[in-house]
């Protein structure tokens, strides 16, 4: 990207290349369920709960799973458009909002997001220059060279400045948008991009277009990615380490190879079943799960899949697994998975097709 | 224009047969074509799903067949339903037809369904419409059908209002309502779009064992092309309101004929792609109120040539069935 801004001359390498560029420690989210003749506190959802992990610098971690799982409030929390109820979030070294580490603002210049639905996170009355140039005229850019930054930023996600500065969001097709949205993320010139769902409403040949200018844009720019969907082809594809999600917990993580061929936990393995198999001669006979996801607010106690789990024992309703390493098979030491079982950890179960339970 | 897009002739008598539809939204200075010449024809207990982007108009095309399109739509061409033309029913007996002989599931079940009654209302609302019978009467097989789409408690579920169930149990419910009273043909506009997948494979799963139990057919549209690999028996891949290409399921997943469908298929991201760039269609799908002349998938398509661009693209039958409408496609089954 050109040098026409530097806004903030600590968007340099701080940490050094060992320090992940994002750390978070047991982030907690609980939305209140109000209802009831005086509008009291009925209930609360647990969304997101006592979720850790880390994201290496120039690395792209994914998290996958099912809605109502937590992984778009993981993302509205660690950019603080929303408040953690606890928890920490440490940008490269430094913590997120306290007296020792950066400010909120300041994280946000170097941890930008891209969201689902291209139109409704662009204002319909700014053109797509002046929604790129928008940032970086709030910190302090003049307005010739934001509008010239917008430019360049348009160009290099593919669009024409000429053609496409002046349009208004009706005025173009979703790809498009996202298009722009990507460079609305990108002017600040961050160090990281979260993307909840981002291509996840683009039609098939449009998603691919944007996903080889997500891969090209993070590599030019060394840009690291938190790639959130529940698509899990497009999360294998894109990413080096994989986080999955159910009903507020993480339940396993590891490097994309480890999770994608051996998976652990009945949750993934049942996930991974799901999956269509885009071929027509080997076409899915069983049902991998039955019933929806449990509802949040009332989420079982223990092991919150054991509802669902085939393999469920006395201990799982009694305390819930920590993320540990697996108990059984030989494994990366980096996958983690959080179970209590053994034997619903093994490699050997993974065909099994169990899960069913009426 | 009965130019071979239609589907090799089946062995029974088709339940469905679409000729020649045409679709055009026409208000005062926009003239969209939106289905241009559409031709199939459907047995019972056959799949088809028409798999195409948006705005490629295949939700349209459903649509017309249930009557549901608005009033500045000019619908040509026939359709006929076990042997009677829907497109020359007056309203009165299309209404009967809706629900009964013909029925559609929708993506949004919460949109689709009614928020002011329980399901059990609205499933024996439909049976007492169509068949007149007494309400205990008609509460007793929306009972029988809740427990057909295998929703668990069904007794307890029959009272219950659509917002109090899940995504996947409220399309189950829209998957009984749509069966209450046995229709020959179920379109499916997108059912399993908006769920979950472990819910999606379900309802995909639930589906085929149904048509199995209740012998109906199905048209299934979706952009899934997993979706679609999973349910169907034929697939017709649509662009611009045309179909490009139609064949069995592995025909067209397994050899595709047309650019479109080759680029769709390598554009869908599968497991075990990582590291490689992914084979993109260059471009936008194309703006229906100003399509090129010929081809209108040859702006995007990297083997166009000179006969693309004007006149009409020829329709290659290929000898085991499968079609395709591309000038490319008559020189591959030529050489």
């Amino acid at each position: 990207m050109s040098a026409a801004l530097q806004l903030d001359p600590r968007t340099n390498d701080r940490g050094g290349p060992a320090q992940p560029l994002l750390i978070v420690e047991n982030l907690k989210k609980y939305f209140p369920v109000r209802g009831g003749l005086l509008n009291r506190q009925v209930a609360t959802v647990q969304a997101v709960d006592d979720v850790s992990f880390f994201v290496r610098k120039g690395e792209t971690l994914g998290i996958v799973g099912e809605s109502g799982c937590g992984k778009s409030t993981t993302a509205r929390l660690l950019m603080r458009l929303m408040t953690p109820d606890a928890g920490a979030i440490i940008f490269d070294g430094d913590p997120v909002g306290e007296r020792r580490g950066i400010s909120v603002n300041d994280m946000r210049r170097q941890m930008q997001m891209v969201f689902q639905d291209s139109y409704t996170s662009l204002n319909p009355r700014m053109t797509m220059a002046e929604s790129i140039a928008y940032a970086p005229r709030m910190h302090g850019l003049a307005k010739k060279q934001a509008i010239a930054r917008a430019d360049d930023l348009l160009a290099r996600v593919g669009l024409n400045p000429a053609l496409h500065a002046r349009r208004y969001p009706h005025e173009m097709s979703g790809g498009q948008r996202q298009r722009v949205n990507i460079a609305r993320a990108l002017a600040l010139e961050p160090r990281m991009v979260i993307l909840d769902e981002a291509v996840a409403a683009l039609d098939k040949s449009v998603e691919a277009q944007v996903l080889n200018l997500l891969s090209d844009l993070k590599q030019s720019l060394s840009l690291t990615y938190l790639f959130i969907s529940h698509d899990l082809n497009v999360v294998e594809y894109m990413s080096d380490r994989v986080m999955v999600m159910y009903l507020g917990r993480v339940v396993e993580t590891g490097p994309v190879e480890s999770i994608y061929r051996h998976p652990r936990h009945p949750y993934t393995r049942a996930l991974f079943a799901s999956k269509p198999t885009l071929d027509p001669d080997r076409r899915t006979h069983d049902m991998p799960l039955t019933g929806d996801p449990p509802n949040p607010i009332n989420p079982p106690s223990g092991c919150r899949f054991r509802t669902r789990c085939a393999f469920a024992q006395a201990i799982c309703a009694e305390k819930p697994p920590a993320l540990a390493e697996p108990l059984s098979g030989d494994a990366d030491p980096t996958h983690l998975v959080a179970c209590h079982l053994p034997a619903a950890q093994s490699p050997l179960n993974a065909s099994a097709g169990a899960y069913a339970h009426a | 224009m009965p130019d071979g897009t239609m589907m090799p002739p089946p062995a029974t008598d088709p339940v469905l047969r679409v000729e020649d539809l045409t679709v055009r939204f026409v208000r005062r200075n926009v003239d969209v074509p939106a289905v241009n010449g559409v031709e199939f024809a459907l047995r019972a207990g056959e799949t088809l799903t028409i798999l195409g982007e948006s705005g490629s108009g295949k939700s349209v095309s459903l649509k017309a067949m249930m009557g549901l399109l608005p009033a500045y739509a000019r619908i040509s061409g026939k359709i006929w339903l076990n042997g009677q033309d829907i497109l020359s029913l007056p309203p009165a007996a299309l209404s009967k037809l809706r629900g009964g002989a013909v029925s559609m599931i929708f993506q949004e079940p919460m949109a689709a369904l009614d928020p002011v009654y329980t399901i059990g209302e609205q499933i024996a609302e439909t049976i007492v419409q169509h068949e007149g019978c007494d309400n205990k009467t008609a509460m007793k097989r929306a009972l029988g059908l809740l427990e057909m789409v295998k929703i668990p408690s069904a007794e307890r579920r029959l009272k219950n209002y659509p917002h109090e169930m899940s995504g996947g149990m409220r399309q189950r419910a829209m998957i009984a309502l749509a069966l209450a009273c046995k229709p020959a043909v179920l379109l499916a506009d997108e059912p399993t779009t908006a769920l979950d997948v472990t819910v999606q494979i379900q309802i995909l799963l639930l589906l085929r064992q149904l048509q199995q139990e209740l012998g109906m057919a199905i048209i299934f549209v979706t952009h899934d092309v997993g979706a679609a690999a999973e349910i169907s028996d034929r697939i017709a891949v649509m662009y611009a309101g045309r179909f490009v290409e139609t064949g069995t399921t592995r025909q067209v997943m397994k050899a595709p004929s047309h650019p479109y469908t080759q680029g769709l298929l390598h554009s869908t991201v599968h497991g075990g792609m990582r590291g490689q760039p992914l084979q993109t269609i260059p471009g936008t799908p194309p703006n229906l109120a100003a399509l090129p002349l010929g081809c209108a998938f040859a702006p995007r398509c990297r083997y166009v040539q000179e006969a693309c661009r004007g006149g009409d693209i020829p329709v290659i039958m290929k000898p085991d069935g499968a079609m395709a409408r591309c000038v490319r496609a008559s020189a591959m089954v030529e050489a």
